[in-house]
């Protein structure tokens, strides 16, 4: 990546589908990400919504933090690093991971791609390179940034296989979840995985920087024939919700960002157990997680439905109405596809156990006037919402 | 003998912030209070003067971050004129032409560390955790008396409890880390997190400042915290300009003193605290007047206080020694420039906001070391430190239109060069400096109109402060918390009764905190079984 000394004169930087977006951006309702400008809203948030759970979405993935591993111990490397047994990943295969410091608390969780047998790309909602270098002594591996180097858009909606098609892609109906493939679509080179964050069907498209605006357009030629909406980070935050995917540094405070002793949290806490493999071999944090794992849990990141119509914003949880406070809400949103408000909430364990009932105190305006309502909370293990077209393969043709 | 009619409750010796501020929580608690200052202007060294016509300068300390809010809350600053605006920004140029800069802008700042080292853009993120981690810890100390671990007086128990309290609420691990952070050097400190040269000497700048040590000297890494762990508004480490100059904090606490019925006497310098029968009775002026009061603070740095202003035969002979080994060692200098318009600097691009902050030559953590070395063997240094800010871009109280005022703190400067200062060789010192700026500014040298050159002779002879030292004494672990300034005497009280301590020699130490003024204010107002008007420290969670 080259930086020249006037990149001050643009606190936020240009994507490379940059062009494009603004382009269609109606709202210019623009925040930053890791550095570049991206859209909240482009045009009208319910459309780019609906566009996941019924069409086709667009979004803008560049930012994201990227990091390459390569060598001969990359993949040791890796196992020692995630808390994941990943001894079943293969080339052409992603993985969802976490990893944590010495103390079992979580770093960050990202998406691991093999991308060949010495060859992986892990990617991070956070900056990872100082932990990741730091952990990579005595293997032989090499890491690098390439989070600037690799342009990344997401393809998302129950009609992106049948757009992908239709825009170029051969034979992407047989692309299984978590899959990887490298394809030619108008002749440029894509790699395509079958992931996202959607929570629905989808695909994530890498190219070079300068295939970025040929490939958005190839995307956009075909929306003659499907209903293709570009999608900002507002609809995005619905979706994860409804998909039940949590956000470090969001719901949880990252570890080594951590200033204050006990606001990090193990994956126990934040209902990431299923991805701790305390039986895989060593790995960092494992002795901690190996000691929290033997006591009772102290809290729990917690997906819950709140009764009601009120808008969530920030709300403490009680245990009864006007009860004792034991937890808060951390992220929610209203799911206009099931009609419920729905909640990630960081909740205290009693002996190990949630309390039995759950309570919403609830400060919301109307007309400018403040009010209080309680609602009643309803714990939920499964995803808030999770379509059979998601993983079905071939997916369903439109 | 000249007997002053005024009698009064206190006397406080010199009029620099904590004296101002130990003396209006004490005017606040309705005493009868005088301040006696031996210069014609108030401020001490938070003083701005006009030295050449319509430029004014801060002619001693010339930034503001420490000083504590709560303080500013209480005595109700803003309504005496103080403003304090902030500065967020600071930058080193390279010899090679580049630079680096630590921007305002949180995307720029990270965007611009990449553009240096990927990875230090990642560790800076750690680092800035770390650092805020130790501020919080130590903000709680700030506005508390420093508990005596000898004794075992209830107040001094529960005072040593709460400390080892807050020290705990770091986990396991961050308690060992912290016991490190207080004993490293910054070099060593710093290359914990960072790899690149220009970065490592940008972040290490700011642990020699005032000091008598260098970048590799254990204990230098406490001193980046201790100008870390101020805030302007809530942006912690954040450093401001106060408008008119740091003249405006002394100025506003003088007003918000005089508000509450106390006094101010300029050109009255104290020759003698008078003793009578082991408790204070009054001072002597050097003009011979004698004023009488219960109570005396000195705002005076230990040694001076200890070893010039009283009489030795009044002192145990244990603390007499502690105050001639205190040490307060001048390592440092000033310039003061007024501009006939704004300097350009060759490397930077037109419109760079990094003229908003600090400015930085010094690109090694080697040439860091090379100017201590010069100041250890009596010199200046060749190649100094210098850390350059041109507050007249934001404050037009400064200079006139167009016109601007540069402030140069420069580490190091000798107490005394070999055969002692000389007029010729404190301009020689000047120049090695402009030299320096202007290696990086071509039109620098053109513009000067004139330049006060301070070295710790002038500090001494004008301030007071022994050998120049701007923090009264170093901020060593050996002269911190209980050790401040010596042990047993870390509570603001005197070694005679009614005589107390107000300086920056007592805890938490210097850098315009104004925190010892007002903790000694509250020793003296619960010795007197006064109503407490100082401020409780704010809490951030």
């Amino acid at each position: 990546m080259n930086i020249g000394h006037e990149h001050f004169r643009r606190a936020l930087q240009h994507t490379p589908f940059h062009d494009r977006i603004a382009a269609l951006s109606a709202t210019e309702d623009w925040t930053g990400w890791n550095g570049y400008k991206v859209a909240r809203v482009v045009d009208k948030l319910s459309t780019e919504y609906f566009a996941v759970r019924s069409g086709c979405a667009v979004m803008d993935l560049t930012p994201m933090e990227k990091y390459r591993i390569t060598g001969n111990g990359a993949r040791e490397y890796l196992d020692r690093l995630v808390t994941r047994n990943i001894s079943k990943l293969r080339p052409g295969r992603v993985t969802y991971v976490i990893w944590c410091n010495d103390e079992g608390k979580v770093i960050d969780d990202g998406t691991l791609f093999q991308l060949g047998e010495y060859d992986y790309r892990l990617c991070a909602q956070h900056h990872q390179l100082d932990w990741l270098l730091m952990s990579a002594t005595g293997f032989d591996v090499h890491i690098e940034t390439e989070t600037h180097d690799v342009a990344a858009l997401a393809v998302q909606g129950p009609t992106s296989c049948s757009v992908l098609t239709a825009a170029g892609f051969d034979k992407l109906d047989q692309l299984k979840p978590f899959g990887i493939v490298d394809l030619q679509c108008k002749g440029i080179p894509v790699t395509v995985s079958r992931t996202g964050f959607t929570g629905d069907l989808g695909y994530e498209l890498w190219v070079k920087p300068e295939d970025a605006l040929n490939l958005w357009d190839a995307v956009f030629d075909v929306r003659g024939l499907y209903d293709i909406h570009a999608m900002g980070l507002d609809a995005l935050e619905m979706v994860r919700i409804e998909a039940g995917f949590i956000m470090p540094g969001f719901d949880f405070n990252t570890a080594e960002s951590t200033i204050r002793n006990g606001h990090d949290r193990s994956p126990f806490e934040v209902g990431l157990g299923w991805v701790v493999n305390l039986d895989k071999g060593h790995f960092t944090g494992r002795k901690a997680l190996l000691a929290e794992n033997s006591r009772p849990a102290r809290r729990r990141l917690t997906k819950i439905v709140i009764d009601g119509n009120k808008p969530v914003r920030e709300a403490f949880l009680y245990d009864r109405k006007n009860g004792e406070q034991v937890g808060e809400v951390k992220c929610a949103t209203w799911s206009p596809v099931l009609k419920a408000n729905l909640a990630l909430a960081d909740i205290d364990c009693v002996n190990g156990k949630l309390p039995p009932k759950l309570w919403a105190r609830l400060d919301y305006q109307r007309e400018l006037k403040w009010h209080t309502a309680w609602a009643e909370c309803h714990v939920q293990s499964k995803p808030f919402y999770n379509p059979e077209h998601r993983s079905a393969t071939p997916p369903p043709r439109f | 003998m000249l007997l002053s009619a005024n009698n009064y409750d206190v006397i406080v010796i010199g009029a620099g912030h904590n004296g101002l501020t130990n003396a209006a929580f004490l005017a606040k608690a309705g005493l009868h209070v005088l301040v006696v200052e031996k210069n014609s202007y108030t401020g001490g060294a938070t003083a701005s003067r006009e030295l050449y016509d319509g430029w004014k300068y801060s002619n001693s300390s010339y930034v503001c971050s420490l000083f504590r809010p709560e303080i500013y809350n209480a005595l109700d600053l803003g309504r005496h004129g103080l403003k304090v605006i902030p500065l967020t920004s600071s930058m080193t140029f390279k010899q090679d032409g580049d630079y680096f800069g630590s921007y305002h802008n949180p995307n720029v700042r990270r965007r611009e560390l990449m553009r240096h080292s990927m990875r230090d853009a990642d560790a800076a993120i750690r680092f800035d955790a770390d650092i805020m981690r130790w501020c919080k810890l130590i903000r709680n100390f700030l506005l508390r008396t420093p508990p005596d671990p000898g004794s075992f007086r209830p107040r001094d128990a529960f005072e040593f409890a709460y400390l080892m309290k807050k020290f705990h609420e770091l986990s396991e691990s961050k308690i060992y880390e912290f016991i490190r952070f207080f004993t490293m050097s910054i070099a060593e400190y710093l290359e914990n997190y960072f790899e690149n040269e220009t970065i490592l000497a940008h972040y290490s700048g700011g642990s020699i400042i005032g000091t008598g040590l260098g970048v590799y000297s254990p204990g230098t890494a406490y001193v980046a915290l201790h100008h870390a762990m101020g805030d302007v508004d809530g942006n912690i480490g954040a450093w401001g300009f106060a408008r008119g100059g740091m003249g405006a904090v002394s100025g506003a606490l003088a007003s918000a003193l005089q508000a509450h019925g106390g006094e101010i006497r300029t050109d009255a310098e104290v020759a003698k605290i008078l003793v009578s029968g082991n408790r204070t009775t009054g001072v002597r002026l050097t003009s011979g007047e004698e004023l009488s009061a219960k109570i005396v603070v000195s705002n005076l740095d230990a040694k001076r206080t200890f070893t010039q202003i009283m009489d030795e035969s009044d002192l145990p002979p244990k603390l007499v020694e502690r105050a001639r080994n205190f040490k307060i060692r001048g390592s440092s200098g000033k310039l003061n420039i007024a501009l006939d318009g704004m300097p350009t600097f060759s490397s930077l691009p037109k419109g760079s906001p990094l003229t908003l902050g600090h400015m930085h030559f010094t690109d090694t953590l080697t040439r860091l070391e090379k100017a201590y070395d010069d100041w250890k063997d009596d010199r200046w240094s060749t190649d100094p430190y210098c850390d350059v800010l041109i507050p007249s871009q934001y404050d037009p109280s400064l200079a006139p239109p167009g016109k601007h005022m540069m402030t140069v703190f420069v580490q190091y400067c000798p107490v005394a060069p070999e055969g002692g200062w000389s007029d010729d060789k404190r301009d020689q010192f000047g120049q090695t400096v402009i030299d320096q700026i202007a290696d990086y500014s071509p039109d620098f040298k053109n513009l000067i109109l004139h330049a006060e050159i301070r070295t710790p002779r002038e500090l001494e002879a004008e301030i007071g402060l022994t050998e120049g030292n701007i923090f009264q004494g170093e901020l060593t672990f050996d002269q911190l918390l209980f050790n401040r300034p010596f042990p047993g005497y870390a509570q603001y009280r005197g070694p005679v009764r009614n005589m107390y301590m107000c300086g920056s020699s007592t805890h938490p130490g210097g850098g315009v905190m104004g925190a010892p003024g007002a903790n000694a204010a509250r020793e003296i107002l619960r010795d007197l079984k006064k109503p407490d008007t100082t401020p409780a420290a704010f809490s951030d969670d």
